[in-house]
């Protein structure tokens, strides 16, 4: 299903995960940004900061609620889409491309592992995805 | 009256006065010569030139805009949107307290310091609790107070703990206070009733954890049956209770937070105790605690002798003051006149008649609206309108209509655990007729989805503006006048 790119990770706070190496690009899945609504501001970290899996890195607020983001993997923040900034519309237009919102130098990569696949994730939404 | 939305400024004609002075008896001076130039403005500020007439005609055009407890039923979950008593207005506006100054000596201001030690004894009894600080302005100021006080009481132990738990169903002030505090935030889930998960619970009741929120009844207008349960797993752990009062108009006279094992309970004065809420404000967050927080309570206190009343500041260990002079005092006299007013038996009756009228409401509307968490309730309950979204009719298009019906809509999109959240209060002061009414336009908006959810997307057409563009005002928010600019045009005004 072309919501849910097989290529990604996903989590149960619904971000995504694009492993790329040693590098993960992240952001949020287009269930996350649905229940959301038009999202209109992004809190992203700083460059070199450091982050741990599942623990949070940023701050999405929609007009319904501000929402913590957590990380898929741990690492280093290694790039942040400066654009959200400007326009966080494009979580809501581009969840999987110009939507991204970090990437992240992996420091543990077999923690991939624990994270869902695709299919694992649409189960999770199917149950009710909390 | 619909369609006036005029700023001020825009009345403004060059030369127009709304006053005339007489000549000054002594010289002019000039600013320039009395004043350095650095505190001098460049130019004039640009105020509006208008007339008396203009001032008295935009502010009542503006007040007749206003939407309240006082024209409309207006049933904002979690908000405790109860009339409040004309007497309170009254009391608050005799003159011994309207003109009293806060810095008036203790000796010449015993009757406010009586009632202002007669409305913390009369909480504490409500609550449960030893001492009642009447300081903070609002719900989420008592939070923080609360908090402070069990940092406080923690420091004092030798123990630097670090983090807070709180439910996924709290309210956001919980851990806003809490991060603003110091602390961490801990999240627990909701189980599938809708209360705290007591798996999750004891999995993060760490020594690290200074205290747990918890709301009762919560957020989703269910009494938490394992409350005490929860509490004594807390104290075993060195944790403190919290509790957050603002859903207490659904336990006065029936429990009490103390006794349901919390250490500290903050109340909102402007739900529970009749006080005027938003733009009628201010609000008053009172907050209480049990004896072994005491020595921890702002200061001042006041404390009462053989002498009288007084303000004791000799509290070494107190987290000091958290708001200017006293509180806001007036909020306290219209609370303890309210708590007079009603006694014992009551308030108990708000409790009975706001879960009554809750649950009136609830089974009407059961049948028409998802209900994720089944009742009974509490004083709230909160509907989803998941059903309704799959015809393409979310919440926010609901609570649209519903102003173009005559009501006020209820919170939506809280809490968060609730997919498309409706979350309902309609308090004890609304009659049957008034729910009624409000069911049948929550019912006609149902049966709306269905057949012609077009007049839904429509909505709201009778009010004074259309839909507002909620995104654009966040993502560019424009707050204030300013000069030069042409008046600004929105598509959405009718």
């Amino acid at each position: 299903m072309a919501n849910y790119p097989t290529d990604l990770k996903y989590t149960k706070e619904h971000e995504w995960a694009r492993v790329e190496g040693n590098r993960a690009r992240v952001g949020i899945t287009v269930y996350a940004q649905e229940q959301l609504g038009d999202v209109v501001f992004i809190e992203l970290p700083k460059v070199g900061t450091k982050v741990s899996q599942m623990q949070a890195f940023g701050v999405v607020e929609s007009v319904k609620a501000v929402s913590d983001l957590f990380a898929p993997l741990s690492g280093e923040v290694a790039e942040v889409n400066a654009e959200l900034v400007k326009k966080p519309e494009l979580v809501n237009q581009d969840p999987y491309g110009k939507g991204w919102m970090l990437v992240i130098e992996i420091s543990s990569p077999q923690q991939a592992d624990a994270l869902l696949t695709a299919q694992q994730y649409e189960e999770f939404l199917a149950k009710g995805g909390h | 009256m619909t369609g006036y939305d005029k700023l001020i400024f825009e009345l403004s004609a060059p030369g127009r006065v709304g006053y005339s002075l007489p000549a000054p008896d002594v010289p002019n001076a000039d600013p320039k010569a009395l004043l350095p130039a650095k505190h001098l403005r460049a130019s004039a500020p640009e105020l509006p030139e208008v007339s008396e007439l203009d001032v008295v005609r935009h502010y009542s055009r503006l007040s007749q805009l206003n939407y309240g407890v006082d024209t409309h039923f207006y049933p904002l979950g979690s908000c405790t949107m109860k009339y409040n008593p004309k007497l309170n207005e009254d009391m608050a506006r005799l003159g011994g307290f309207a003109r009293l100054h806060p810095l008036t000596p203790e000796a010449h201001s015993q009757g406010a310091l009586q009632l202002m030690w007669e409305l913390g004894r009369d909480l504490a009894e409500i609550a449960g609790m030893d001492a009642v600080s009447l300081q903070p302005a609002a719900g989420a100021q008592g939070e923080l107070a609360g908090v402070l006080m069990i940092r406080a009481y923690h420091l004092a132990r030798g123990e630097r703990r670090t983090k807070v738990l709180v439910p996924d169903s709290a309210h956001g002030t919980n851990p806003a206070s809490t991060a603003i505090a110091g602390y961490r935030v801990v999240q627990l889930k909701s189980d599938a009733e809708g209360g705290v998960d007591l798996a999750d619970l004891e999995r993060n009741l760490d020594q690290e954890v200074a205290a747990l929120m918890i709301t009762v009844p919560n957020t989703l207008g269910l009494f938490e049956p394992r409350i005490l349960e929860i509490s004594e797993l807390c104290h075993a752990r060195g944790a403190q209770v919290y509790m957050d009062g603002a859903n207490l108009n659904a336990i006065l006279g029936i429990t009490r937070p103390g006794d349901l094992g919390c250490d500290v309970c903050h109340f909102n004065l402007h739900k529970t105790f009749t006080t005027p809420h938003g733009g009628g404000g201010p609000g008053a967050g009172p907050v209480g605690v049990k004896a072994h927080l005491e020595p921890f309570l702002p200061t001042p206190v006041v404390t009462k002798s053989d002498d009288g009343y007084e303000l004791d500041w000799k509290r070494p260990q107190s987290i000091g003051k958290v708001q200017a002079f006293w509180g806001n005092f007036g909020m306290l006299v219209r609370a303890y006149t309210y708590i007079r007013t009603m006694g014992p038996d009551g308030l108990r009756a708000v409790a009975d008649n706001a879960i009554l009228n809750a649950n009136y409401l609830m089974k009407r509307l059961e049948p028409h609206y998802d209900l994720p968490y089944p009742g009974p309730c509490m004083h709230e309950c909160v509907f989803s309108a998941r059903r309704q979204k799959k015809l393409g009719i979310a919440a926010m298009d609901v609570a649209k209509r519903l102003l173009d019906l005559g009501f006020y809509a209820p919170s939506t999109y809280f809490p968060l655990v609730v997919e498309e959240a409706l979350m309902i209060e309609p308090t004890e002061t609304e009659s049957k007729e008034t729910l009624d009414a409000f069911c049948d336009a929550m019912i006609q908006i149902a049966r709306e989805a269905e057949s012609t959810p077009q007049v839904i997307h429509d909505a709201p057409v009778t009010t004074s503006v259309r839909r507002l563009d909620q995104t654009l005002a966040a993502r560019q928010p424009d707050l204030r006048w300013k000069p030069g600019r042409a008046p600004a045009v929105s598509d959405t005004r009718v």
